[in-house]
């Protein structure tokens, strides 16, 4: 969680430096759902992530370097700069190219769980989507797939209340977006987002019944992105006070909290953790400096599959 | 050899390309019921009594659902032959075809591969404006996906096959009149190219384009029912002593640009037919290319063929005047000759 912020933090630095070209979707505040849910997965899960999916990658063991190299457009990024920041992935550890297209991913999870059903005896295929994309008709169609023929498969709606700048009420007339498990026939469980041990909690529990091929879940997690949507996002939709409401719901300094509470963390330990995660930052961020551009004419390769890579 | 039709030889190739790797499996509408249709034109008929209902496995109506469930299953290790009954559904999953299924490996930097193939019925068929379109063109212009259109039984066949093994998607685009679908699913006004189809097994390349009639006058190149309509017209030009070389590229990305080229230069002159609308055509495509790389061989105009640029329509004069006819077909060769 800790790497997953100060990671994101540091790329919004070097991004108003200048140093990241683009534009950048973080992920800061809705830290807890990655780690929650990927804790419980293998290198040989697969996951699909959004446009948002910084957090995922990190979550589920793409090196940190590799994602700010990417950030960078360099050749060493962990898809040689053709992905960018709305694509990370590396498929070595699972985890595919992020899909940018929103509610796109879901019918690629349910086909990934398809082939793990019948590959691998108990992989699963793990999907994250915010509560926009579930009103993509892709998503109902995927879950409806997923649930007629059981597939290991999760369905993870990171409800962070704004689809871009669109608030949760005026896309639902619903109160929760796991309500609509029912209608497609799987098992529907609210979350506090921000609660990473009650993420741990549900996220285990459908990961391990999709790997006992009793079929899909669709968790809805309840959280908050304490930034904008994207660069330059002023946030004039919503109060400061309502940011404010959630920022002291933040889910770090909870589990900062929570570890010292049960005497599982001392201070001395959380500044050393602390201490860590920005060496590896700085590591992430010099690799990322140092390495080559791509030969413009890379751009010529890749658009069919080749053994040679 | 026997005797087959092209939903024969295309429901062999998915037989041989299931019994031979375990990880090939279709996906589609209304493809494996029992006592069902066997995919809209009957190519998929008691396969299920075959391989079971896993792995001819039908979807619910749900055409981005089902593409993507393939494209996922494809990057995730199976083999998948996904089925759309009309290539007109395919606009309903454009999102996956497009932005998935063509762009996973080079987003991921060439790691990711999608082995996918899907089949897509297509041509004016007498079902008006959404069950008729020519999306062959279309389609070309997507990085990222092969395109293929087979006219014959053996080219149905081995083209299917390389497609299976091919690591990245590809689109065939199978055309309604040449199935020679039977019974019920018959094709009314279907032409009936029956076709020697071998027992061995064979290939037949992604890519590689075939001269179906020779000639030293005109080159004339079609592609699914065009090739007929092509090949009406050279017997009509014959009697008159014209001679039209009648190219079918097969594939059309990637596209065996040299077959054209270098009938181009023997013949100086090009028509090119197709049944799809005129602007922004494939066949633009192909003028725009020998006209680069063979201008100088050219002794006329490059002259193409096509449907005019309004969707199929379905009364049956209106849509024999959408067709192009092998009489306009002769007509143009005429007028660069």
């Amino acid at each position: 969680m800790l790497t997953i912020r100060r990671f994101e933090e540091r790329c919004n630095y070097l991004f108003m430096q200048g140093r990241i070209p683009s534009t950048l979707h973080l992920y800061i505040g809705q830290e807890a759902v990655a780690a929650g849910v990927c804790a419980h997965l293998r290198p040989d899960d697969y996951l699909f992530s959004t446009h948002r999916p910084h957090g995922h990658a990190i979550a589920k063991g793409v090196a940190p370097r590799a994602i700010m190299a990417e950030l960078y457009g360099k050749v060493t990024g962990c898809c040689k700069g053709k992905g960018g920041s709305m694509h990370v992935g590396d498929v070595r550890v699972g985890m595919f190219p992020a899909v940018a297209i929103v509610g796109a991913n879901a019918p690629l999870a349910a086909g990934a769980a398809l082939a793990a059903k019948w590959l691998d005896k108990d992989r699963v295929s793990v999907c994250f989507f915010g509560e926009g994309a579930a009103n993509e008709g892709a998503v109902h169609e995927a879950m409806n797939m997923a649930a007629i023929w059981d597939l290991p498969v999760v369905y993870v709606c990171e409800n962070n209340l704004y689809a871009a700048s669109t608030p949760f009420s005026k896309a639902f007339k619903i109160q929760n977006v796991a309500d609509r498990a029912a209608a497609y026939g799987m098992p529907g469980v609210i979350v506090d987002g921000n609660d990473v041990e009650a993420v741990y909690r549900v996220a285990g529990e459908a990961i391990a019944r999709a790997r006992r091929r009793e079929g899909p879940t669709l968790i809805e997690a309840k959280t908050y992105r304490l930034c904008g949507h994207s660069r330059s996002d002023p946030r004039t939709y919503r109060s400061r006070e309502e940011e404010e409401e959630w920022a002291k719901r933040d889910p770090i300094p909870r589990l900062a909290g929570r570890l010292k509470e049960l005497g599982l963390a001392s201070d001395e330990t959380l500044e050393r953790i602390e201490q860590e995660v920005q060496a590896l930052i700085d590591n992430a961020v010099r690799f990322a400096e140092e390495s080559p551009l791509p030969d413009p004419e890379d751009t010529l390769k890749h658009v069919f599959w080749s053994e040679e890579g | 050899m026997a005797l087959m039709t092209i939903a024969e030889a295309l429901r062999q190739a998915i037989r041989e390309e299931m019994r031979r790797d375990p990880r090939v499996f279709c996906i589609g509408e209304d493809i494996g019921i029992l006592g069902g249709f066997g995919g809209a034109f009957t190519v998929t008929l008691g396969l299920s009594e075959e391989f079971g209902h896993e792995r001819i496995l039908d979807t619910p109506i749900s055409e981005t659902g089902l593409i993507g469930v393939a494209i996922g299953a494809a990057m995730a290790g199976l083999r998948p032959i996904a089925d759309v009954q009309y290539g007109d559904f395919l606009f309903c999953a454009m999102d996956q075809i497009a932005n998935q299924a063509a762009k996973m490996t080079y987003m991921s930097g060439g790691t990711v591969k999608v082995p996918l193939v899907l089949r897509a019925p297509v041509g004016a068929t007498g079902r008006g404006a959404q069950h008729a379109q020519s999306l062959e063109a279309f389609f070309t212009h997507i990085p990222g996906l092969k395109v293929v259109a087979p006219a014959t039984a053996y080219d149905a066949k081995g083209l299917l096959k390389s497609a299976v093994r091919d690591d990245n998607p590809v689109i065939i685009f199978e055309h309604k009149l040449l199935y020679g679908s039977k019974g019920p699913r018959a094709e009314r006004g279907a032409l009936s190219p029956v076709g020697e189809v071998p027992e061995e097994e064979y290939l037949v390349p992604i890519g590689k384009g075939i001269i179906r009639r020779e000639g030293k006058d005109v080159t004339i190149v079609g592609k699914l029912l065009t090739v007929y309509r092509a090949l009406e017209a050279a017997e009509q030009l014959a009697k008159e002593g014209i001679e039209a070389e009648v190219i079918d590229p097969r594939t059309l990305v990637p596209l065996d640009k040299e077959l054209i080229l270098d009938s181009v230069r023997k013949t100086g002159r090009l028509v090119i037919v197709e049944e799809d609308n005129y602007t922004g055509g494939w066949g633009a495509d192909v003028a725009a290319m020998v006209a680069a790389e063979a201008f100088f061989w050219l002794d006329a105009p490059i002259v193409r063929v096509s449907a005019p640029d309004t969707p199929p329509p379905f009364s049956p004069p209106m849509e024999q005047f959408y067709v192009p006819s092998a009489e306009r077909v002769v007509q143009a060769v005429k007028s660069i000759l």
